[in-house]
């Protein structure tokens, strides 16, 4: 076995052991739910209503899109009537605009699902232009639009497809499930990408800590030379894409401005519920319409990973798993390290919702800030080998200069700082507030 | 408005590691333990005076100073307590009782809260207090006298200052303190039977407390390591008038107290890992040169503060290269 390792990251309780071992459990919405449809589920230009409200739709219809060069459609997982359009909150913390409907139970089929495409015969534009109209985005979390990322300038090598099951984040166990009922599909979604790039090998890397799912997969990619699963050190943050490509290929990321993006090192990253649904929109002609999302946590009754509709609020979920078993104290939407904390449940699952962690009391930490006293575990461990006690000065003190001197832009926002601080600072918050206020102000300009 | 049903909001992450600054000062103290009870062992009841006051005194100064300063008072950080070990394992047994809490005094409110408490101090507390001391009071902080127990201390000089006369020291009660150390002088360097400050003579207390730090992950093996080998090589290959003893040196002289507890503090040695080796390799040269050609005996202390000031030189042109740009 080839155990790589980068060597900085930090090592968080992970906590999979709640739900690692439960089957995925497909939750339905009931007759007269309403289902809410963000028209901002992806990194990029939010997309606009394209249905009118009264308007009778079907599952699998598209209901929002837009003309914007990246953006990404969005589907109703239900059939029913159009209730209204209005701004909802985001698991950010933001509003969107967001299309509502009311299940109407039928679950009627739209025409326009449910054709299968043969890939085979298929050239590479044809293939990424069925990912755009799918809406596909990163399912890891970022949600960036699938076919953009690999479908790089023509002028870039692609010799490695990352296949990310890393699922580095503690307490998900999204990814883990799906490499372990959906192994082949995984499969397939992989030779898809290389029927598109036919020298490109593929690496499926998964953390020593899921080795059912590590040998699900071996078992799975038996027979195909161009697919290796590469189990590697379990690590925080061993699932970043640029992390995940240095520790399979040993390239690192370059640094440039403006920004590379990983086809530059030959490498194309995606996350292995993408892939899978990569599979499903060309092999089963559907649209993303449902997602697994983990929930977890020590005030949920019966934690495990579920399928949704997408559109289902948190709010629907819990109700619909048993509820809580002690009073919860803290939602966050995603996993602990980089998740969204929400003030309230009633909050639509949208294609990025990888988990609900769902916190009493006695686990919600809210340490207070000490002086720093300069120990440098921020820096020892920061991935991106940043100095993170001096990126937190320089946003604290609002010296943007200094700061993007620092290359503080690049900071990934992982968490790894804050977390090991003995002092408790508030690193990640700092720096991730100065990176906003220093993009807002680029875009100005 | 009281609503007790507020659900908890926060930035992320909303996980934090287990470790404290509360727990690293107790790791600190624990693994100084060793020092302290070969130093009451060897040094009696003046040892146990020394380090009680000082630790008291430190721990008042921080609390008076803070709640005058209507600060939050951070007494049970633990910070003070090892501040005020570390100055008591400075000091000679024999000192006076204002010399401890004048030195805490220093340590405390000059060197850490007038720059602004934990973190913030440029040098050393512990070793500003001592340098003050030493520079005020030198008869008082030099008296050294020999390990035992008896009523009638016997006065003695450390080995370092035979090494740098050159010639044998004849202590009080007729010992020879050798200016060519032997193998016996070694093993006493070992155990601690010397002459010298209460928690630096014994080389075998400190490095099982260093050990346990390491171990404990609170320091790492780097700067210590480099630093004893800086000392061991530059004294190795200079040398005495009289000879070279390098081993000698580096268990003599508070070497091992400097190496794993002073230069390694966080506040006062760089963040960066390239900073680090600089250090501690600035830290090596000047206590080797200030043992050999300085007039001082030993030299650990002021080779520290001197390397103190350099930190934030230091520091500045090691910042960490962010992984990828090499490439530009």
């Amino acid at each position: 076995m080839r155990l790589f390792s980068s060597e900085r990251g930090v090592h968080p309780p992970d906590g999979k052991h709640f739900t690692a071992n439960k089957k995925i459990e497909t939750i339905m919405p009931k007759v007269g739910q309403l289902l809410y449809f963000p028209t901002s589920q992806h990194a990029g230009t939010p997309t606009e209503p394209i249905v009118a409200v009264g308007d009778y739709v079907k599952v699998g219809q598209k209901i929002c899109d837009s003309d914007a060069k990246i953006t990404s459609p969005v589907f109703s997982s239900v059939s029913g009537v159009v209730k209204a359009i209005k701004p909802v909150l985001l698991p950010a913390g933001n509003l969107s605009n967001a299309v509502i409907i009311e299940n109407d139970g039928k679950f009627e089929k739209s025409e326009e699902i449910g054709k299968p495409y043969d890939y085979t015969k298929m050239t590479k534009e044809e293939i990424v232009d069925v990912i755009k109209k799918m809406g596909i985005v990163g399912l890891g979390g970022a949600g960036f639009p699938t076919y953009a990322k690999i479908n790089p300038p023509a002028d870039k090598k692609i010799d490695y497809y990352i296949v990310n099951g890393a699922e580095c984040e503690p307490y998900l166990t999204t990814d883990d499930r799906m490499m372990i009922e959906h192994s082949d599909s995984l499969i397939r979604g992989i030779l898809i990408f290389q029927k598109m790039y036919p020298d490109a090998k593929a690496l499926i890397g998964i953390e020593d800590n899921k080795p059912t799912a590590i040998e699900v997969m071996r078992k799975a990619a038996e027979g195909y030379d161009k697919i290796e699963v590469v189990p590697v050190k379990t690590m925080y943050p061993q699932g970043g894409d640029k992390q995940l490509l240095r520790t399979l290929t040993g390239r690192t990321f370059p640094i440039t401005n403006p920004p590379s993006r990983t086809p530059d090192t030959g490498c194309i990253v995606n996350n292995v519920v993408t892939i899978m649904a990569i599979d499903k929109a060309l092999n089963e002609g559907e649209p993303f319409l449902k997602r697994v999302i983990t929930v977890t946590g020590d005030a949920v009754k019966n934690p495990g990973n579920y399928e949704v509709c997408l559109g289902t609020t948190y709010q629907d979920l819990i109700d619909a798993i048993g509820g809580f078993k002690a009073e919860p104290k803290k939602f966050i939407a995603g996993g602990p390290m980089m998740g969204f904390s929400m003030y309230t449940l009633d909050v639509a699952t949208i294609k990025t919702s990888s988990g609900l962690i769902c916190l009493t009391e006695a686990e919600c930490e809210n340490p207070k800030e000490s002086n720093c006293i300069r120990c440098g575990k921020c820096t020892e461990h920061c991935p991106l080998n940043l100095a993170p006690y001096a990126l937190n000065q320089y946003a604290l003190r609002g010296d943007a200069e200094s700061f993007v001197a620092n290359n503080g832009m690049f900071c990934i926002e992982c968490g790894t700082c804050s977390y090991t601080c003995p002092s408790k600072r508030q690193l990640t918050q700092s720096i991730s507030a100065m990176k906003r206020t220093e993009s807002a102000k680029r875009k100005r300009r | 408005m009281e609503n007790k049903n507020l659900i908890t909001v926060s930035c992320t992450p909303h996980m934090r590691s287990k470790i404290t600054v509360n727990k690293i000062m107790l790791d600190v103290i624990i693994s100084l333990v060793p020092a302290a009870i070969m130093g009451i062992y060897f040094f009696g009841f003046g040892a146990i005076k020394v380090i009680l006051l000082s630790v008291i005194s430190a721990v008042f100064f921080e609390y008076v100073f803070q709640k005058a300063t209507k600060r939050d008072v951070t007494i049970n950080d633990l910070s003070a307590v090892v501040t005020g070990l570390l100055l008591a394992y400075n000091l000679p047994s024999t000192a006076p009782f204002w010399m401890p809490i004048v030195g805490s005094f220093v340590a405390i409110i000059l060197a850490k809260q007038l720059f602004g408490g934990i973190g913030q101090n440029f040098i050393n507390p512990a070793l500003a207090g001592r340098a003050f001391l030493l520079a005020s009071y030198p008869a008082e902080m030099t008296n050294w006298v020999a390990p035992g127990w008896g009523v009638d201390a016997v006065t003695t000089p450390t080995p370092l200052a035979a090494l740098k006369q050159g010639v044998d020291l004849v202590s009080a009660s007729g010992n020879v303190i050798s200016a060519t150390p032997g193998k016996e002088d070694i093993i006493n360097a070992l155990t601690g039977n010397i002459g010298g400050c209460i928690g630096e003579t014994c080389a075998i207390a400190l490095l099982i407390g260093g050990l346990y730090l390491i171990y404990k992950k609170v320091i790492n093996i780097k700067m210590p390591l480099i630093y004893i080998v800086t000392v061991f090589i530059l004294t190795g290959i200079l040398g005495r008038e009289t000879g070279r003893f390098p081993l000698y040196e580096i268990l003599t002289g508070g070497v091992m107290l400097g190496a794993f507890f002073m230069i390694t503090d966080y506040t006062t040695s760089p963040m960066t890992p390239k900073g680090q080796i600089i250090f501690a390799l600035g830290c090596g040269i000047i206590t080797s040169l200030i043992r050999i050609y300085g007039s001082y005996p030993e030299g650990v202390s002021y080779s520290i503060l001197i390397m103190n000031l350099f930190v934030p030189i230091i520091d500045r042109y090691t910042k960490p290269v962010i992984i990828g740009e090499a490439r530009k």
